[in-house]
């Protein structure tokens, strides 16, 4: 092969072999970083809530003055939301999954427990609670009408009967049916029995909860028949009929700003934007690093472009003696597209070091960063290998076009 | 000399205005992509108030559960109590203090075409004006005497005037709250700290206040805070209940003027803790804090992770741009070789050389620094569009300016140095033997 007379050629400028080596070291170093921060947005971003989200929408109400009720506000404005045409289904809400702002408890096995066996959040809704955040019962039963009571402020004590997610329950009681079982929210009240499982509803912070360390908790949550009648503050998750959404939540907030003038109807928000919100962080950061990454290939593989070009330049001369020699088209095609193979093979050797050099840095940096995957780095070597080829392709014809007449010109 | 080496470079670029272009944009581009992250980190970082960042400090005191800590890094909570608030306030030892805590109020106004609307504040004491120093358009803050007394009074914001009463002068007008009646003492004129430090748990790049009320008056009318509230035991029922509980909900803020009085407080802090523990209260091991503004901002790690990420692969990114553009200065040095040559042979000396190519790798530099500079604001309008909480710290100050001048410059010298030393150490001879 002419594999030696390519590297003795190559030696003869060492500098420029260095500086491309370099940067294709560093361009396969950002590259598979950034690809890898990319696809775990991604996946943070694909975790299902476990609620409908089509369909959906919040909406909140702040009364004023003295004499407002709470409870009866609750009462009213749910018979109301509830007897609208275009209206699934409505429930109290104090909050809900991806919203970033709501309520923690520890859940305990035993009575007087000193450190929590998990943690979870609190939803507090009616019985029809399950319909309108649109999970899945798959186990037990439902709330009861009656069951529903108004939890006051300061109150420690939690209502007999819950119904908790599915990974709550196997945290709880692993390998077991959980129904009819029990545990404590308070440990130092009476226990909670739970009486139904649904099937999925992560907390309020997908990306922040967690319990020392562990991150599975964020589908921990239980439903809790109460309505919070804290402050003057009541707020509602209402489920359209399919495709009726944005027409509903017109007709909601019109509705209740009818209802009564005592109060201020404000956050009417559908459920798609709290999710849009609450990842907006991830989509940006993908946004920015899918920008640097495309900046850094144009860069790179313009920048290859360019040596080439160069020095098919330089030596064309020699190319032409080459070809007065006897050297085909296709062998001088032949000769740049392997030095630059060998050239890219030599960066990418040193870049997987780089890489993982730079997965370190990191993982000392950022949160919950792990460790680069080792398949991330073949997938560089593949595509920084093709792109080195593309890159060189042009000027290596160019350089294949170079008659052998050009040899004897200037001798 | 310097023009016509200006000139010779000049045609030297234009002879490849592709090569040159790429140059140019390799240069822009690393610099907007290190600039504009730099950009986030150095707002977010800096010192929101630097003339007196050193004398205002963050009071942590660990009341948290005995059996768990409060965090995994062994932090104290990152508020304090009522019941702790109280007693720091009461016993004044600092030269200014000021316990707060965030509230949500609606705001009932009088002109009939305004309708209520719910509004953001804080409930703080009379020294908070002093310690923060927010400007004043009209009046000022309240003084200890309506914190005593509860004073009805409400300072309100730039925007919150503007909204009630047109932007006027609206000092002893009055502001109905919940059903409330409020003198308006004083009227602030724009005021948006870029990094909300006075109440980093309830969100560092939140929205600003919309007014300010007595923290007593507050209390008084039992107005529950509307930030972050957490409890690590139950509590006992009613509103007294909630106050005499361990649940952190505030923030509290000395101003102590010199190291001496620094030191002080820190006695005064353990002393504090030691004499409640007697009462059977603070059951974890005495883990108190007064961090300063900057040590608080660093403790509370307000600049995210992600922007420091984007930082350290901006930088590595700048550096392909930079080996790239040195590459293709030597491809092109090395291919003028033949001219060079020439002008050695014709007298040119080395130094002569040296500036004449050292101008025209400059003048790629520069022009990469001030096309990146305009990329730069490009960026910044690409994050502000991408994080909305971004608006406020997004913005190039002229330190950064100054930096991005001071950065592409070092670029353009760093590429251009090798490429134009080996171009000078061309032979004459060798390179004339060809022509």
């Amino acid at each position: 092969m002419e594999i030696r007379p390519i590297i003795s050629a190559l030696m003869r400028s060492k500098v420029a072999l260095i500086l491309i080596g370099v940067q294709i070291a560093l361009t396969l170093a950002i590259v598979c970083n950034a690809l890898f921060i990319i696809n775990q947005r991604i996946e943070t971003m694909n975790r299902p809530s476990g609620m409908n989200e089509a369909d959906t929408f919040i909406v909140g109400s702040n009364g004023f003055g003295e004499g407002f009720s709470t409870k009866n506000t609750f009462v009213e404005d749910l018979a109301l939301i509830r007897s609208l045409p275009g209206v699934r289904d409505a429930t109290p809400m104090n909050s809900l999954p991806m919203s970033n702002g709501g309520w923690s408890e520890g859940a305990n096995l035993q009575a007087g427990q000193k450190v929590p066996t998990t943690v979870t959040t609190m939803y507090f809704v009616d019985d029809h609670g399950i319909d309108s955040y649109g999970t899945k019962l798959i186990a037990g039963r439902n709330f009861k009408p009656e069951e529903i009571t108004v939890r006051d402020r300061g109150a420690v004590d939690w209502p007999p009967g819950v119904i908790v997610t599915k990974a709550l329950a196997d945290k709880l009681y692993p390998g077991q049916d959980a129904v009819g079982k029990s545990f404590y929210i308070n440990p130092e009240g009476a226990p909670q029995t739970i009486i139904g499982i649904i099937d999925r509803l992560i907390v309020p912070w997908p990306e922040g909860f967690s319990y020392n360390g562990d991150h599975s908790v964020v589908e921990n949550s239980v439903l809790v028949p109460q309505m919070t009648a804290y402050g003057n503050h009541t707020g509602y998750l209402i489920r359209a009929e399919p495709g009726r959404r944005d027409e509903m939540m017109k007709t909601v907030e019109a509705k209740l700003i009818d209802s009564n003038h005592g109060r201020i109807i404000r956050g009417v928000k559908s459920v798609a934007q709290i999710r849009a919100e609450c990842y907006a962080n991830d989509r940006a950061m993908m946004i920015i690093l899918g920008t640097v990454i495309f900046c850094l290939l144009t860069i790179t593989a313009l920048g290859i472009v360019g040596m080439a070009s160069f020095w098919v330049t330089q030596r064309t001369k020699q190319i032409g003696t080459r070809r007065a020699l006897g050297a085909t088209r296709a062998s001088i095609l032949r000769y740049f597209l392997t030095e630059n193979f060998l050239i890219t093979t030599g960066g990418l050797v040193l870049g997987a070091f780089l890489t993982y050099a730079f997965s370190l840095w990191l993982m000392a940096h950022a949160q919950e960063a792990k460790l680069l995957p080792w398949h991330y780095v073949p997938v560089g070597f593949v595509c920084l290998w093709l792109l080195g080829q593309l890159a060189v392709l042009g000027p290596a014809t160019r350089a294949a076009r170079v008659p052998p007449a050009v040899a004897t010109r200037s001798v | 000399m310097f023009s016509y080496y200006f000139q010779l470079g000049l045609r030297s670029l234009k002879r490849n205005p592709v090569l040159t272009a790429l140059m140019v944009l390799g240069i822009a581009l690393g610099i907007a992509a290190s600039m504009t992250s730099l950009t986030l980190m150095h707002i977010m970082g800096s010192d929101p108030i630097p003339w007196k960042s050193d004398r205002l400090h963050y009071v942590q005191v660990d009341n948290w559960d005995p059996n768990q800590p409060y965090d995994q890094e062994g932090n104290p909570p990152d508020q304090v109590s009522y019941k702790d608030a109280q007693a720091l306030m009461e016993a004044g030892k600092a030269d200014r203090q000021a316990a707060m805590f965030k509230v949500a109020l609606p705001i009932q106004p009088e002109n009939p075409e305004v309708k209520p609307f719910l509004s953001l504040g804080r409930a703080t004491y009379g020294d908070f004006f002093a310690m923060f120093e927010p400007p004043f358009a009209y009046g000022g803050g309240w003084d200890h005497a309506q914190d005593a007394q509860h004073g009805r009074v409400v300072v309100l914001t730039r925007d919150t005037n503007e909204k009630l009463f047109g932007g006027q002068n609206s000092v002893g007008k009055s502001v109905r709250m919940n059903g409330v009646d409020y003198t308006v003492v004083g009227v602030l004129a724009e005021w948006k700290p870029r990094v909300k430090f006075y109440d980093l748990t309830n969100g560092a790049l939140a929205d600003a206040e919309e007014f300010f009320v007595p923290y007593t008056t507050m209390i008084e009318l039992k107005m529950q805070a509307s930030g972050n509230n957490s409890c690590w035991n139950n509590t006992a029922p009613g509103w007294d209940g909630y106050l005499a509980s361990e649940c952190i909900w505030q923030q509290f803020w000395v101003q102590l003027d010199s190291p001496a009085k620094v030191a002080d407080y820190k006695v005064f802090l353990d002393n504090y803790v030691n004499e409640q523990k007697k009462l059977g209260r603070f059951p974890r091991p005495l883990n108190n804090r007064l961090l300063d503004v900057n040590g608080w901002l660093q403790n509370q790690k307000v600049v995210p992770k992600d922007v420091q990420v984007q930082v350290g692969l901006s930088f590595a990114f700048l550096a392909v741009c930079l080996i790239n553009t040195i590459g293709l200065l030597l491809a092109k040095f090395t291919r003028k070789s033949g001219e060079i040559g020439l002008r050695r042979a014709l007298g040119a000396s080395k130094p002569q050389l040296f500036a004449q190519h050292i101008i025209e790798s400059g003048v790629i530099g520069i022009s990469g620094g001030a096309f990146g500079l305009l990329l730069t604001f490009g960026g910044l309008v690409l994050v502000r569009a991408l994080y909305k909480d971004y608006a406020n710290v997004a913005h190039l100050d002229w330190a950064m300016v100054a930096a991005t001048v001071v950065l592409s410059t070092l670029a353009a010298v760093l590429a251009g140095l090798y490429p134009t030393w080996r171009a000078c150490q061309i032979a004459p001879a060798t390179q004339l033997k060809t022509q």
